[in-house]
């Protein structure tokens, strides 16, 4: 590795998430692998994007890098502590350091709370303060997202998406994290305002420097927020560069047939597809081998036979990139 | 000249609600000649869908009604129809999709008992044919195995190919326009861009006009050739997709094709953004809707709407005092 940092905030390795599933009339337990041995890091104050299609695993991910969901195996290092094993407390302590935005701001804010509530709430969780100190700091997040204080004793569904979304976004402030999983967070906003919220993250981003894994499944919205990204298919990283360089030279053809499918806000421009063949095959029964094989048109017979591992392909000051595929370019 | 497919003139729709009474489309017209695919831009709430709704007699009622305003499908106005003559033009004359395919197939039925009863409704065929019609419209639409997928039902079905059972119902008695309310949203990226050429496509070989609702700039600048932008009830712009692109009249056009994010050749610091938000449906202002968000807003632009004009010599229309 060309980076010399003394050690990444958040260090992931071989990270698996199965869910049993049964199936058929002889309700055969099978696995659903999810995440697939997923091995990334992320640098203190760093943003890595995470991109890839329904399905493909990326809010699993999230959710088991948080603890949300137990991994099966694997290994989950927050600025040096591992988080699994920890007891219920042991986490809790831990958690204090890592928040979550979620993508549907009208079901994660609780509608019977008010807005100064729900803020409040991981203050009260950890017992920070006094009320009055609490009550402050609730006034200052508020601006801090850009509302007024007049939103303090207002409920969630008196506000819109955006609005709503902000609060989401002071709620995982509160505790001062060094590390916030965004899951999607402006998918469900539309354009007009998704940029003032793209804005408000970067902002934070640059003056609190907050490390987030930033899970879309949006190219444009993800090349403007990332440092590093990582490219997801079928519970694996199929491909992790810098930012501007996944885009300047894609290596994966899966990378290239997303990219290349993007309708580009341009008439004089035509897009011209990378055509796919077929779906994404069911996780539950993922193609042996690469998993992108029966869709990819560069597939031959080692893919069918060999898991292809993420390798590095170039390295640069940004960082290095690393793709997992038998025939890059 | 030959006479438009379809003829919207000043389209108002309203809905009672408990607060009070929503205008959601206020004054709508614009016209769809055979074969153009003309686009319906615009943020949630801004009347896209129920101008489609309000187009196929679907507006739900009560609470909502169609206040006043015509919608001619060839020169027959269709606002006065009753439903049972409205049923004989759904489906064979013009046809509709929605954004999730799942909510409009219904799940306790086959595949081709659905599509069947479509077909066997307009055009009067035996079962047989009719099955064997709904066959050939979905392997036309790209369903690989057909004949056996027809008896499958919905929820064996993956988004995508809902998506192509929805078009090849629609398509299936060869309507003459098709209105296609955000058909590619639910959609991932590669899969939509699979629909979107197939919807091209067929449209080309059927020859039929299509109303593209999205909220989708991307998808617009890919697919249609007129567009018409609509913010809180309003057409403030419409023009020729090239020419919308090229130089946006409206100053909430601009402000919307500037702050899409878009893969761009540097990493910008800060995304161009439009201030504030949509205005409160039920607390509409007297001026300009947009007058509270725009950089260029003068005194005159709070006192009265202003109405959608020609520009110059252009095709091109917009609702502004003051357009670029």
């Amino acid at each position: 590795m060309p980076r010399t940092e003394a050690q990444p905030l958040l260090q992931v390795s071989d990270l698996h998430k199965h869910f049993p599933v049964s199936q058929g009339w002889l309700r055969r337990r099978q696995a659903l692998r999810a995440v697939n041995g997923v091995s990334l890091e992320i640098a203190a104050g760093e943003t890595l994007g995470l991109v890839g299609e329904s399905g493909c695993g990326k809010s699993t991910l999230g959710r088991a890098i948080l603890q949300l969901q137990k991994p099966t195996s694997g290994e989950v290092r927050l600025a040096g502590q591992a988080l699994q094993g920890l007891s219920a407390r042991e986490l809790k302590h831990a958690r204090r350091n890592m928040q979550v935005i979620f993508q549907d701001p009208f079901a994660s804010l609780s509608p019977r709370r008010t807005v100064a509530q729900i803020i409040r709430e991981p203050l009260d969780v950890h017992r920070i303060g006094t009320a009055a100190e609490r009550r402050a700091r609730v006034e200052e997040l508020l601006a801090v997202v850009g509302m007024r204080s007049n939103a303090l004793n207002r409920y969630p569904h008196e506000f819109s998406g955006g609005q709503r979304q902000r609060i989401g976004i002071a709620r995982a402030l509160a505790l001062e994290p060094d590390f916030i999983v965004a899951d999607e967070p402006v998918s469900a906003l539309d354009v007009s305002v998704q940029s003032q919220v793209l804005n408000l993250l970067g902002k934070l981003k640059a003056e609190r420097g907050i490390a987030f894994l930033f899970i879309s499944h949006d190219l444009a919205v993800i090349q403007h927020v990332s440092d590093q990204i990582a490219v997801m298919y079928l519970g694996r990283i199929v491909e992790q560069a810098p930012a501007m360089e996944l885009y300047r030279s894609p290596q994966h053809p899966y990378t290239k047939a997303l990219m290349s499918a993007i309708p580009v806000p341009d008439p004089a421009r035509r897009i011209s597809r990378i055509a796919l063949q077929g779906e994404v095959p069911s996780p539950l029964n993922p193609p042996s081998g690469c998993a992108f094989r029966n869709r990819c048109p560069l597939a031959t017979e080692v893919c069918a036979r060999q898991v292809p591992e993420l390798e590095i392909f170039s390295a640069s000051d940004a960082g290095v990139h690393q793709v997992a595929c038998h025939h890059p370019d | 000249m030959t006479q438009p497919l379809l003829e919207v003139a000043n389209l108002t729709v309203e809905f009672a609600t408990d607060a009070g009474v929503i205008r959601a489309v206020d004054d709508v017209s614009f016209t769809v000649t055979a074969g153009e695919t003309l686009a319906l831009v615009g943020e949630s709430g801004c009347g896209k869908t129920v101008t489609g709704l309000a187009l196929m007699g679907l507006v739900p009622s009560p609470p909502g009604r169609v206040v006043s305003g015509s919608v001619r499908l060839q020169g027959k106005e269709l606002t006065r129809l009753d439903e049972q003559a409205l049923r004989d033009i759904r489906g064979s004359r013009m046809a509709m999709i929605f954004q999730e395919p799942m909510t409009a197939l219904n799940p306790v039925f086959r595949i081709g008992s659905q599509m069947t009863d479509v077909i066997r409704r307009h055009q009067g065929l035996t079962r047989r044919q009719a099955r064997q019609a709904a066959v050939e419209m979905l392997a036309k639409v790209g369903i690989p195995v057909p004949e056996k997928r027809i008896d499958e039902y919905p929820h064996q079905l993956s988004g995508g190919m809902r998506q192509r059972v929805m078009i090849a119902m629609a398509l299936s008695c060869g309507p003459q326009l098709l209105i296609a309310d955000e058909p590619t949203t639910a959609l991932d990226v590669t899969t939509q861009a699979q629909v979107l050429e197939l919807m091209t496509e067929l449209q080309r070989e059927f020859g039929m006009a299509m109303i593209l609702i999205t909220h989708d700039l991307g998808v617009v600048a890919q697919t249609c050739s007129q567009a018409i932008v609509m913010y809180s009830g309003r057409m403030v712009e419409q023009a020729p997709v090239q020419e919308l692109f090229a130089r946006a009249r409206h100053p909430y056009t601009a402000g919307l094709l500037a702050s899409i994010p878009r893969i761009r050749e540097r990493q910008l610091q800060q995304l161009p953004v439009i201030e504030g938000m949509v205005p409160d449906p039920l607390h509409l202002p007297e001026g300009c809707r947009f007058a509270e968000r725009c950089a260029k807003a003068k005194d005159y632009c709070l006192l009265a709407q202003p109405e959608l004009k020609p520009i110059g010599k252009t095709a091109s229309q917009v609702a502004c005092y003051a357009p670029n």
